[in-house]
């Protein structure tokens, strides 16, 4: 029995040594839906895959901590993340570079939403009468589910989330913070706007029973980025090729899919705000 | 000499048993206003109703995927169990050694969600993961296990081999054969565990059952669960049928081919791990000092571990007092006193469903029911819990000879008869479940409530490994230190 799983890691680790053979492999942060992202990200790669002519593969990872890791340990080479978990995993991984934003992403904002039985209506500041409500961000590691709601919560009450609100939760991702905002299982959440906007206009959102309530400023968000030693591995040239194609891709399903209007060259710079509020509010060291 | 003794009636003392019992609940009574027992949601109905639509029409998704999910789980869960089953005898065999105690407590004390994320941290989504993460834990079990299986068989059959036969000859032709039967009735039943153990490692990625139930459930798609979880049912339910002595070598050799490839690992990763990530922050900056250290330490203690470890004291103590209760419950539904033979099979089956559901699953779909509270998970560790305690407890009862004057009817048998006769073997259960409890417990903060595992996920979130693994090994001493004090009570009741 021993030989036969001697023989049988044996044979795991010689597959493992034969998949690395260069496949280019990206991931993205599950902040919505799976079976979207799979969607999208399918298209995705094999849009990359003819524009770069080798084998490109999307893996799913289940939160946004295996996407950082996935990136820092080199078993992907380009990532879709978020403004935080960009600059979290850029940290990591020295001459990684962000190379391209949608074009709403150097402007980007989170929703918060409210179930109507709170009787909260729409206004320009958050409201007083949140304290001692329940409320979910979306994952740990959301930019516009948990950092920059959690910076406005901050800026404007002066103190944590758990100090004001009765209860504090992470719904995970910001489709689920709709369905348990609208089902009363939390009474406030924030959220991503994009995701808000596309689920109400897909007809998802039961308006009578969850609306808008405070959008924040704006801030940078989502981006691709590619870790810093692709040439040495793909070939000469191959970033610059890959930096083309995602700046390129105009296919209007594909953009849709996002959504985004097009995409637009980004710098590690850009995301300099970001990094400080994950600072400020102590999710970065 | 003699004079009469004065008369004094005996004094009544309560069995040490039942002493043990009324502690616990007075314990879990304690623990109830500090528990945030909440129904938060404002409409469960709405989304029982959906789930319940679901249930009565079953949909399979994409057939491949579903076999192949099907296939992972089992492979899984054999090569973990096998990996473990190896490691463990051997070290059961040097068990007298302290240091391989000390070791084997440890990391059978790491649940293995918490070792599948440690190892995710280097390996990444390959199925070294997977397996190592149910290998890990299950060979310190297997080793507590195994030894203790050996120290209960006879020793006069080794004093009758002829002298100077060596340690391995007394192995073979003694102990080993009187310990065979149960070490093989111990090993199915974790085999049984660990394929509930490797469905559950879908949940952080790994391509197991879990992993589409995670995906159709977050997106509401009740019908897909509700196939996805019968099939998982039939598995385990028919385990008898395809688990035969001749199938076992080849699920044994066909599983390394059935894990998926993931993405293939990178060995610097793992130095980097152990060097680097686990390193405490203060020691890997340039100001490393004792004070730094202590400081960093002490914070995190005082945000992170003290809570999580109050609410993970709090549930579990809850949780274990209904899980005793929901087993007293139960266990009638299988005796052949209270039920015959037909009466018995609602109850059987209920038991194989509720037992076969891991409290991490039951305790995920109750929050979306019941919304955020510790609510959902008390249920869901006393649903689980309790039916396998029931079943035990139920089996174990089954060997009771009533009394000629027994009761005739049903309620005074129960209470006068079979709860009296089977409650030390039930309690005895019960302190074996306790740490098992206690660390379930500690992962469903993972889900959301606020127990360790919340803190653990946390700071994996956050890429702070040095944080998570504090977290993880405080984690790891309340469960050896549950662990000990139930093996004292056990002792002295």
């Amino acid at each position: 029995m021993l030989r036969i799983l001697i023989r049988g890691l044996f044979l795991m680790l010689l597959a493992g040594a034969v998949n690395a053979a260069p496949v280019f492999v990206f991931t993205a942060i599950p902040d919505q839906d799976e079976t979207q992202l799979k969607q999208r990200f399918q298209k995705v790669a094999d849009y990359l895959q003819q524009e770069l002519k080798t084998e490109v593969r999307f893996i799913p990872v289940k939160s946004y901590a295996a996407s950082i890791t996935a990136f820092r340990n080199n078993q992907v080479q380009l990532a879709w993340f978020g403004g935080l978990s960009g600059v979290q995993a850029r940290e990591l991984v020295p001459g990684s570079r962000a190379v391209a934003q949608g074009v709403e992403d150097p402007e980007f904002k989170s929703f918060f939403i409210a179930n109507t039985s709170t009787g909260i209506s729409p206004s320009d500041h958050l409201p007083e009468s949140l304290r001692g409500l329940t409320f979910t961000f979306g994952s740990k590691g959301s930019t516009s589910g948990r950092l920059m709601p959690e910076y406005n919560l901050r800026e404007q009450f002066g103190i944590g989330p758990d100090e004001l609100f009765s209860r504090v939760g992470f719904s995970g991702n910001h489709s689920r913070t709709i369905a348990l905002v609208e089902s009363g299982a939390y009474q406030v959440g924030a959220l991503n706007y994009k995701v808000w906007e596309t689920a109400v206009a897909e007809g998802k959102v039961d308006t009578s029973k969850v609306q808008v309530i405070w959008e924040t400023p704006t801030y940078p968000d989502y981006q691709w980025s590619v870790r810093g030693d692709l040439d040495a591995v793909y070939g000469d040239g191959f970033t610059a090729r890959l930096e083309k194609a995602l700046l390129e891709m105009n296919d209007p399903e594909l953009l849709n899919s996002f959504p985004r209007s097009g995409f637009i060259p980004a710098s590690n710079d850009d995301f300099e705000p970001v990094r400080k509020v994950a600072r400020q509010v102590g999710l970065l060291d | 000499m003699n004079s009469t003794k004065p008369l004094s009636l005996p004094r009544y003392r309560w069995p040490g048993g039942v002493r043990t019992g009324v502690w616990f609940l007075l314990v879990a009574l304690l623990c109830l206003p500090f528990a945030d027992l909440d129904v938060s949601s404002l409409d469960p109905w709405r989304e029982i109703g959906r789930m319940l639509q679901g249930v009565i029409s079953p949909q399979l998704m994409d057939p491949v995927l579903v076999t192949e999910a099907l296939l992972a789980t089992l492979a899984f869960a054999f090569a973990g169990v096998a990996l473990a089953v190896i490691c463990g005898f051997l070290l059961a065999l040097m068990f007298h050694n302290l240091l391989v105690r000390a070791i084997c407590a440890l990391i059978r004390s790491i649940h293995e969600l918490f070792w599948a994320l440690i190892f995710l941290q280097f390996f990444g989504l390959h199925p070294l993961t997977g397996l190592l993460a149910i290998a890990v834990p299950y060979c310190g079990i297997f080793a507590r296990m195994y030894a203790e299986i050996f120290d209960q068989v006879a020793t006069q059959p080794e004093k009758a081999l002829p002298v100077g036969s060596g340690f391995f000859s007394a192995l073979l032709y003694t102990r080993l054969p009187q310990a065979w039967p149960h070490l093989v009735s111990y090993t199915s039943y974790r085999l049984e565990c660990g394929i509930r153990s490797s469905a559950i490692l879908g949940f952080v990625g790994l391509p197991t059952l879990g992993y589409y139930l995670e995906s159709s459930f977050s997106q509401g798609y009740y019908s897909e669960v509700a196939g996805l979880m019968i099939l998982f049912y039939l598995l385990i339910a028919t385990k008898k049928l395809w688990l035969r002595r001749w199938t076992l070598p080849l699920f044994l050799l066909g599983s390394p081919f059935f894990m998926g490839s993931g993405m293939p690992i990178i060995w610097g990763n793992v130095g980097r791990f152990f060097s680097q990530d686990i390193i405490p922050a203060p020691l890997r900056s340039g100001d490393a000092s004792l004070h730094s250290l202590v400081d960093w330490a002490g914070t995190i203690v005082m945000d992170q571990a003290l809570p999580g470890v109050w609410n993970t004291l709090l549930l579990s103590q809850i949780a274990l007092v209904v899980t005793g209760l929901f087993a007293l419950l139960f266990f009638p539904l299988i005796n052949r006193y209270c039920f015959d033979t037909v009466g018995r099979i609602p109850g059987h089956i209920f038991l194989v469903v509720a037992r076969s559901t891991p409290e991490y699953l039951l305790a995920y779909i109750l929050l979306q029911l019941l919304g955020p509270s510790m609510l959902p998970a008390v249920i869901a560790l006393a649903i689980h819990n309790g039916a396998l305690i029931g079943y035990l407890t139920g089996r174990n009862s089954n060997e009771i000879r009533l009394r000629p004057d027994a009761p005739e009817r049903r309620t005074d048998r129960y209470f006068y008869e079979l709860l009296p006769r089977s409650y030390p073997a039930f309690l005895s259960f019960m302190l074996y479940r306790w740490e098992v409890i206690m660390r379930e417990t500690a992962i469903l903060g993972i889900l959301g409530i606020q127990t360790i595992g919340f803190f653990v996920d946390s700071a994996i979130q956050e890429i702070r490994f040095d944080v998570a693994l504090l977290l993880i090994l405080i984690a790891a001493m309340m469960n050896i230190l549950v662990d000990l004090l139930a093996r004292r009570i056990q002792l002295h009741p």
